[in-house]
């Protein structure tokens, strides 16, 4: 970072005003306690954000939503030839910008696993998916620094970090009840202008605070030869249908997950009129892999949870430069209702390819 | 010998008739379990029973139709297997039942609001049952929690907390928690009118993410891929992210287990995002329970998937 790069600092007390000033201007999602969950919800002034707890969702709905309608459709009557009818479209409404406040630092990595996908960097910039961007560079996103790990953390696996500054524009880092605030992004300058240059003491304050989210994490565990070790455990039914015992086939790790971008297309039709829709798709359905004809070529959930595995720390760096589609945040394990634990299928991989 | 010894014997003992036994054994975390396949000695090791045992193992038998299986169970896990036996859905006879007495299971939602303002649940570094309480290691030191504060809720309205139907029962059986469920949660809830509960849905429903988390850790929706939301032709449900869809799929799903949910809790407990969905299945239980004095679970085929000519609770040819 340059030198004109100064920290800036927002207090818990000033947090709510500032936040109401940026929703004037901006959508701005911040987390939100509901029930026994928190969810990332657009701010209204008088709302809270939780910033304490970790959030149960990641926040890459905000950039690529559930639902997301593309353009809809109507079969019109046409008045010079009685009994046809025209279909006229009508292009979605542009999304505005946005800001996501308190996003984790995995969540924002998590993008870095979309963009080569959907910017056209993965063919040679032929094939770019315009829905995608024009949300992603409309997204503003500050980061909260974790303070510590929670048991299923494992971003160090992957390449990140409780306090890492990637994807970020803003990284935020809680200090002497308030927030140090590291700018980077050009976006990032302008989001947080009117706000003051934080002190030595708060800048002293935020850099332990960092160390010591840091230090709470578990030493990484080795899996740089996971890609090589699940491509040879490709064919091994045994292995994954043990892996997959457990495993209910549900969609809670894929939709909680802030590296999977797969999506379905449909046309949804109520009467002449409609819209096409994209939504969200996981791997896990049988709907995902069913041909047309019939034939299912992934007919169980082994299969499924292979490629599920397999996607995020073999196929996908395979053709994305060693990353791994994985920013170790963990809400797979945590939120399973079956316990499934990602960390251990691909460390029994390695293991077990060893073996072989 | 301690239960969980006796239930490793009968466990070891049922081995070489099946082809597993599903169980339970530890979690990615020390507040979970995890299901436990035991296909033999070795992976008896990790098995454990008790407070953390909240998995439905019942789950798993439809899958596993067409062999010889074990299970162990809690109460409510038995009558997951007694209905999925008096609908013909898996072969009774192919499943070895292991029964115990089942105190209750740990709601870990209730843990994280007791530790709310200290940490999360996800910090707890170890757990340790002391009799009626559980100690918790956390980061900010050693916390102790009655467990009867952290029970499930399901489990304060449990009248069968022994399995009835189990082939070996180990250990001592206890006494339920009530006699008669009387489905007070249902009956304050369902007094609040038509208003409060469609915001109420709507607020709740607002947050589902369509992961089907809650159809696929129900015992009883054995229809899996052929599931009506799994259809593309006829597209029975839009792909859309509306409350209006999101709910329309949770009114199928309680429908359709009308007379067959046996509360065992599991949709609501796999919802990620904490949407209390099982209140939608109690209602419909507490109305099959009033009109065909049926409570599912015991065995008896369920009153809509038969035909009787005279209802013994309907007493039509009385109607004037």
């Amino acid at each position: 970072m340059s030198a004109e790069n100064v920290k800036k600092f927002i207090s818990f007390d000033a947090l709510p005003g500032f936040l109401a000033r940026a929703a004037e201007k901006n959508a701005v999602y911040v987390p939100r306690r509901e029930g026994n969950a928190v969810v990332y919800r657009s701010f209204k002034a008088g709302d809270e954000a939780e910033l304490g707890v970790r959030p149960t969702e990641s926040c890459k709905h905000v950039v690529f939503p559930r639902g997301e309608e593309l353009f809809s459709f109507a079969r019109e009557a046409d008045k010079e030839e009685p009994g046809k009818r025209r279909l006229v479209l009508t292009e979605a409404s542009e999304p505005g910008a946005a800001v996501v406040f308190g996003a984790l630092s995995c969540d924002a990595r998590g993008f870095l696993a979309f963009d080569p996908v959907y910017n056209g960097s993965g063919t040679g910039g032929t094939a770019k998916d315009s829905y995608y961007l024009r949300r992603r560079n409309r997204t503003l996103i500050v980061v909260k620094a974790c303070k510590n790990a929670l048991n299923t953390c494992f971003c160090n696996w992957v390449g990140g970090g409780p306090a890492s500054p990637q994807g970020a524009d803003v990284l935020a880092v809680e200090a002497e009840q308030g927030l140090v605030l590291d700018i980077l992004s050009g976006e990032g300058t302008a989001f947080t202008e009117s706000l003051p240059a934080a002190s030595e003491a708060q800048l002293a304050a935020a850099a332990a605070a960092v160390k010591a989210a840091e230090d709470s994490l578990p030493k990484a565990a080795d899996v740089s030869a996971a890609p090589a070790s699940l491509a040879a455990l490709f064919s091994s039914a045994e292995f994954w249908n043990k892996e997959s015992a457990h495993c209910l086939y549900c969609g809670a790790c894929t939709y909680l997950c802030p590296t999977c971008y797969c999506f379905n297309i449909t046309d949804e039709s109520d009467g002449l009129t409609g819209v096409r829709l994209r939504s969200w798709d996981n791997c896990m359905s049988p709907l995902f892999t069913l041909e047309a004809s019939g034939h299912n070529p992934r007919p169980n959930k082994a299969d499924r949870l292979k490629n599920r595995v397999g996607h995020k720390f073999s196929y996908y760096p395979s053709l994305h430069s060693g990353r791994f589609s994985c920013c170790g945040c963990g809400r797979c394990i945590k939120s399973c209702p079956s316990s499934v634990d990602i960390r251990k299928i691909v460390l029994d991989a390695v293991k077990e390819a060893a073996n072989v | 010998m301690s239960i969980q010894d006796e239930l490793k014997s009968a466990i070891t003992a049922a081995l070489p008739d099946v082809s597993c036994v599903v169980g339970w054994g530890a979690g990615p975390e020390p507040l979970r379990a995890a299901p436990l396949f035991i296909r033999g000695e070795a992976d008896l090791e990790g098995f454990s029973a008790g407070f953390l045992s909240v998995n439905n193992p019942a789950l798993y038998l439809p899958s596993l139709k067409g062999s010889k299986v074990g299970v162990v169970v809690k109460g409510c896990d038995a009558r997951s297997v007694g209905q999925l036996a008096a609908e013909t859905l898996i072969k009774r006879e192919e499943v070895h039942v292991i029964g115990y007495p089942c105190r209750g299971v740990i709601d870990v939602d209730k843990v994280a609001a007791k530790l709310a303002g200290a940490c999360e649940t996800g910090e707890v570094a170890a757990l340790r049952e002391d009799g009626d309480d559980v100690l918790l290691n956390t980061p900010k030191g050693e916390v102790r929690l009655a467990k009867k504060d952290i029970t499930a809720d399901k489990c304060g309205r449990c009248a069968f907390p022994n399995a009835g139907n189990a082939d070996v029962f180990v250990g001592e059986r206890c006494a339920p928690v009530v006699t008669e469920d009387g489905y007070a949660d249902i009956a304050d809830f369902e007094a609040r009118g038509l208003d409060e509960l469609k915001a109420f849905w709507e607020q709740e429903m607002s947050r589902c993410i369509r992961c089907y988390a809650c159809r696929n850790a129900c015992p009883l929706c054995v229809c899996r891929d052929q599931c009506v939301a799994m259809s593309r032709e006829p597209h029975w449900l839009s792909q859309g992210d509306g409350v209006r869809d999101k709910l329309f799929f949770q009114i199928i799903h309680a429908v359709h287990l009308s007379g067959r949910c046996t509360g065992c809790g599991e949709c609501e407990r796999a919802c990620p995002l904490g949407i209390p969905v099982l209140k939608l299945k109690r209602a419909l239980s507490r109305r099959v329970e009033k009109l065909f004095g049926y409570k599912a679970g015991g065995g008896d085929t369920p009153p809509l998937l038969t035909f009787l000519v005279e209802e013994p609770t309907i007493k039509e040819r009385d109607w004037k």
